[in-house]
């Protein structure tokens, strides 16, 4: 499932606000196919890094590719071959789980026909075909969530950025999540996501964690805690989170 | 084109699904178009006049009886000193005093300069300069009809020239509700159309899915004229209800092509929901949006020319209302429809509008941001 083929490439990256550095000196690289943890504690940079990759936010410094155009010159072409899940809730309340999707694959140019095919599959596997034409505002924000990612790499992007994607969800729907994102992957879709859940951190193949706007380790998270000497990834975390300058 | 179709697709969805948004954008239009036109007018009734007659001529009489014959005044009460009138004043109850001194009517005799004091509660100045306007009109008719009879017996012809251009003059009613409902009709379409486009984007930004749209490959003007087309289409239907109210319920004659009407009211629609997506785009929640919106609303209507003459203005005054969009709307609209203009007669009004919804089209776009 992981191949050696670069997906997203960082070097140097940096990002300030006036005299604030929200990313000092990031450089990463996320394999084709892998989930990419990016761990953090609040106020680190992980969104404002996410963001960046995604071509929603100028970098003040340093060469990003991803899918391997530049952020800089090629943002609209990136655009189109990745995926986004924010952290705000980013499906149109008062419109049904279908008029959702349809919009949203509309305007990645998907065929009316297709959208129909792939939503009624979606539907499906979601066990969703009932609320077809519910507003997704009547949903409990389990479904939403998993629509919400499903939407996100419904027109098959090469990357999908997930920014906190179960931030209020129970465990059993978070579990559930995590199936979609490995099923995801092992279509070959490059997963970066961001959580606060330790667990979570379990799951991915490769973490990183960022403190203070750097990046303080990066490994597979049996090599970090191997590292850290540490049982599991939440005592590894402590370690790290614990150097910060920044107290909430 | 696909992709603009399905915004349209989208915003027509959100429009229609919004209960609350309904009413306003389709019922309220059309009874404050009802209200509006009726309630704000300027027709004279019932004007309450005070009479102070120290003189108690018959020629003083006379005049008082001309007041009392006309449907606009109602002559309160009649009395040798100030002092009762002053006070009625102060409370409101009458809105004029008419003084005759003592030796009026010797001076009329003596075919001298006689006078009449006209004092006018000028609270509201615009109502007081129509009281005096009124009471003047009525003076000089019986001014005329004096010079007549003491000089000029014999000689009707002058006297029914004169008269016919008062008669004209003080007609109000013929000529009222087809000077304010063209006027009010822009109101509301601009009102609409404003608050609307200036509130849409900003609302995706205050519940996130701006930043959804963001990430996607849309291009910015496929999304600004997404959110366009379906205002325009609320601002045709608006416009399009009050011509036939206009037409139907209020019977005025709309002299000119209704074709041009809608010609200039698409450039003039153009130039106000660009100015709205800009409100939306520079602002980041939907309270600030507002609050702008209204900010430019009441100076666009204030100074439009709807309630007061803009000829009037100062002369900075008129220089700023170059910039006003709805002062040339309601020129041109009541142009087309009281005058019969055609397209030549207004092309240079809709030129400049033309000008004006470019401009500010290209700078919505330009200052819609997909990337922070």
């Amino acid at each position: 499932m992981n191949s050696d083929k670069k997906v997203i490439s960082v070097r140097n990256l940096t990002k300030k606000f006036g005299s604030f550095t929200a990313n000092d000196d990031l450089s990463f690289d996320v394999y084709q196919g892998e989930i990419f943890g990016f761990l953090g504690a609040n106020g680190a940079g992980k969104t404002t890094a996410m963001k960046i990759l995604c071509g929603l936010s100028y970098p003040t410094s340093g060469e990003i590719m991803v899918a391997g155009l530049d952020v800089y010159k090629q943002r609209e072409e990136l655009k189109r071959n990745i995926g986004y899940m924010s952290q705000k809730f980013s499906l149109y309340e008062d419109l049904t789980v279908f008029e959702n999707i349809r919009f949203y694959a509309g305007i990645y140019g998907m065929s009316l026909k297709d959208i129909k095919l792939k939503s009624d599959d979606l539907l499906k596997k979601l066990d969703l075909v009932h609320a077809r034409n519910k507003r997704i505002g009547e949903l409990p924000l389990g479904w939403k969530q998993k629509l919400a990612f499903s939407v996100a790499i419904f027109h098959n992007p090469e990357i999908v950025f997930l920014d906190e994607p179960t931030g209020g969800v129970d465990p059993v729907t978070r579990r559930q999540f995590w199936d979609l994102i490995y099923e995801a992957s092992r279509n070959g879709i490059t997963v970066f996501v961001t959580t606060h859940y330790m667990d979570e951190a379990e799951y991915c193949n490769r973490v990183s964690i960022m403190v203070d706007g750097r990046i303080e380790a990066l490994d597979t998270p049996e090599g970090l805690k191997n590292k850290f000497e540490a049982k599991d990834m939440d005592e590894v975390f402590l370690r790290l989170a614990r150097k910060s300058n920044y107290k909430e | 084109m696909r992709t603009i179709k399905f915004i349209l697709q989208k915003e027509f969805l959100q429009i229609f699904r919004n209960k609350s948004m309904l009413p306003v954008i389709f019922v309220m239009p059309i009874i404050q178009l009802c209200v509006l036109v009726f309630a704000a007018t300027y027709e004279m009734k019932n004007t309450n006049l005070f009479v102070v007659d120290k003189d108690l001529s018959s020629h003083s009489r006379e005049l008082i009886s001309k007041f009392n014959g006309s449907p606009f005044f109602t002559v309160k009460d009649i009395d040798f000193s100030i002092n009762n009138a002053e006070d009625e004043l102060l409370k409101d109850d009458v809105d004029a005093i008419l003084v005759f001194e003592n030796g009026f009517g010797k001076l009329v005799d003596k075919k001298e300069p006689a006078e009449v004091q006209v004092l006018v509660n000028a609270i509201d100045a615009s109502a007081a300069g129509l009281y005096n306007a009124y009471i003047l009109s009525v003076i000089q008719e019986y001014n005329l009809q004096l010079k007549a009879k003491l000089q000029i017996v014999g000689k009707d012809n002058g006297i029914h020239l004169v008269q016919n251009t008062y008669s004209f003059l003080f007609n109000p009613e013929m000529k009222y509700i087809p000077y304010m409902l063209p006027g009010i009709l822009v109101l509301l379409v601009t009102v609409i159309g404003l608050f609307l486009s200036a509130m849409n984007v900003v609302r995706e930004k205050e519940i996130g899915t701006i930043e959804q749209i963001n990430v996607t490959p849309i291009k910015k003007y496929q999304f600004l004229i997404g959110k366009l087309i379906p205002f325009l289409v609320i601002g045709f239907f608006e416009l399009g209800v009050g011509l036939l109210l206009a037409a139907f319920v209020f019977k005025i004659p709309i002299l000119g092509s209704v074709w041009l009407i809608y010609l200039v009211a698409f450039v003039y629609l153009l130039t106000i929901l660009g100015i709205g997506l800009l409100i939306s785009t520079q602002t980041d929640t939907q309270q600030q949006a507002m609050f702008i919106a209204w900010f430019f609303m009441i100076i666009f209507i204030m100074m439009s020319g709807l309630f007061t003459p803009t000829d009037s203005m100062p002369m900075w005054g008129q220089k700023l209302n170059y910039l006003n969009p709805v002062a040339y709307f309601i020129k041109i609209i009541r142009m087309i429809m009281l005058k019969g203009s055609g397209f030549m007669d207004v092309a240079k009004e809709l030129s400049i509008l033309g000008v004006y919804a470019v401009a500010i089209l290209g700078i919505a776009v330009n200052r819609y941001r997909k990337v922070a």
